[in-house]
């Protein structure tokens, strides 16, 4: 396939190992922000290729894995009212939250639909006026794009019967809370690519001076990362830290400003709780006022909501880069991507769902680092 | 969610307010909302994200970063030649060969 197989060439990837070997004289810590950058970084075996002491410490840029158990329970409130079909990406339908989720409610009778995209809900509610369609709005700024405009089409119709229950969260001020935890121990980020391609990377640049720390805006195939990677350390080693963008094929620097455009115009920046994390300062989209009644949490009373982790689960820790899985009790004991205690077991963007699959700490391990690189990955984008 | 690989745009039509177009993904084909890339046409390659076309990819951008990438290793060796001296050098590798070799 165009633009994916080049960048899977085994040859060149080889390397561009040899390359990070050479260049890196010291041991370094890189964060790679984006799950789906962990999923590659994991199932091709490249973090146990990097030099000894070289150490990628995996970043929260899981959407599933950080929407906090208080919007799934709310979700689930929602979703289980006998007037409302709940609609939702497909990865949010196994999250466990306090006590079910919402492939269990659907199992019990509520309307729970799997959709593509946002506009998927939208006509749903159109064709449904006498029953509430809410879409479970979750993501990045990958997805808030998307999910802006079909708030903005559902009032383009007149709909009277479509919400949204947000949870959106954003990648530069989780960057900077790691960055002022005491316990950081991240000397440079890959940033995510599609987040950037959206958003560009101006926000970034600050970060990078302020914190003296380089950031690489980075692809997701094996040689973008081994790639972003290099870049990363080079900046390093020669005492430099700047925002450079290794993915220039997709991202330009001020990002697509039309998609900022319809973002901005239905969503406010502010507060936003990260599951495992806690709450981070403006660090999330809530709908604008004119927007309001498109709200399914103003829509709908949900009660008090009283939130409980599985006691087993840190991933929490997981997310801050501070614990991998193989340090969970229950990581493939009693946890596992069929029966999931916590959310990064369940997304394949989830930490603990990476390792799973490549077998990391199990018993027979399944991934051989590099030599699968020649094989196609075979994902499909949903 | 945040995964996406470039697809092909083989179809374009207006759906009411909104472009959309259809994506081929080395086969399996989806729907995509072209509203963020108004100049997108038949042919481009796009990344789309829950059903919205959000980047073009850049052939010039793509071709630039395969060249360099297929570089590095000239470049890596080419350091470490000059490291190691002018001995090291394969034989016909440049001005330096070993003297007293056939011209
Ligand atoms: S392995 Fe399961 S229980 Fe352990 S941290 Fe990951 S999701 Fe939580």
């Amino acid at each position: 396939m165009k633009y994916v197989d080049e960048y899977r060439d085994a040859e060149i990837a080889h390397k561009l190992v040899d390359e990070i070997h050479r260049i890196t004289t010291r041991p370094w810590a890189l964060m790679e922000v984006c799950g789906g950058q962990t999923h590659t970084l994991v199932k091709q075996g490249i973090d146990e290729a990097l030099p000894r002491g070289v150490r990628m410490i995996h970043g929260p840029g899981c959407p599933v894995c950080v929407t906090p158990l208080e919007q799934i329970d709310k979700a689930l409130a929602i979703a289980a009212r006998p007037d409302v079909i709940f609609t939702s990406y497909g990865d949010m339908l196994r999250v466990p939250g306090s006590t079910t989720d919402l492939l269990a409610l659907k199992a019990r009778g509520a309307d729970v639909r799997i959709v593509y995209s946002p506009l998927d809900a939208v006509r749903i509610a159109a064709a449904n006026p006498d029953r509430q369609v809410v879409f479970f709005a979750i993501g990045f700024e990958t997805t808030a794009p998307a999910n802006a405009m079909a708030v903005r089409q559902a009032a383009r119709l007149g709909l009277e019967n479509f919400s949204v229950l947000v949870s959106h969260v954003l990648v530069p001020p989780a960057m900077t809370a790691i960055l002022e935890s005491p316990t950081c121990q991240v000397q440079a980020f890959l940033a995510a690519g599609h987040v950037c391609a959206v958003m560009g990377w101006t926000e970034y640049e600050p970060i990078a001076e302020k914190y003296h720390v380089p950031i690489v805006v980075t692809g997701f195939e094996p040689l973008d990362l081994l790639e972003g990677i290099l870049m990363a350390i080079r900046q390093l080693e020669e005492g430099r830290a700047v925002v450079e963008n290794q993915y220039a094929r997709a991202v330009k620097r001020e990002g697509n400003l039309e998609a900022q455009e319809t973002v901005f115009r239905v969503f406010d920046v502010g507060e936003r709780t990260w599951r495992g994390i806690g709450t981070i300062p403006a660090s999330g989209y809530h709908l604008r006022p004119e927007f309001e009644k498109f709200d399914a949490e103003k829509r709908f009373e949900v009660g008090d909501i009283h939130t409980k982790e599985h006691p087993a689960c840190i991933a929490g820790q997981i997310l801050q880069g501070t614990k991998t899985p193989l340090d969970c009790t229950a990581y493939g004991v009693l946890c596992n991507p069929q029966k999931p205690l916590g959310a990064p077991m369940v997304s394949a963007e989830g930490v603990c769902s990476a390792y799973h699959a490549a077998g990391r700490g199990l018993a027979a391990p399944t991934a051989f680092p590099l030599y699968e690189l020649s094989r196609p990955l075979g994902e499909v984008p949903r | 969610m945040c995964l996406g690989i470039p697809g092909k745009v083989v179809e374009i039509r207006d759906d009411g307010a909104l472009r959309m177009a259809r994506v081929d993904f080395g086969g399996v084909r989806k729907e995509a909302c072209l509203a963020y890339l108004p100049e997108v046409v038949i042919g481009d390659y796009v990344i789309v994200h829950v059903g919205f076309a959000i980047s073009q990819l850049d052939e010039e951008e793509a071709l630039k970063t395969l060249d360099l990438l297929r570089m590095i290793d000239e470049e890596g060796m080419a350091m470490e030649l000059g490291a190691m001296g002018e001995e090291a050098a394969p034989a016909g590798a440049g001005p330096s060969s070993a003297p007293g070799a056939p011209a």
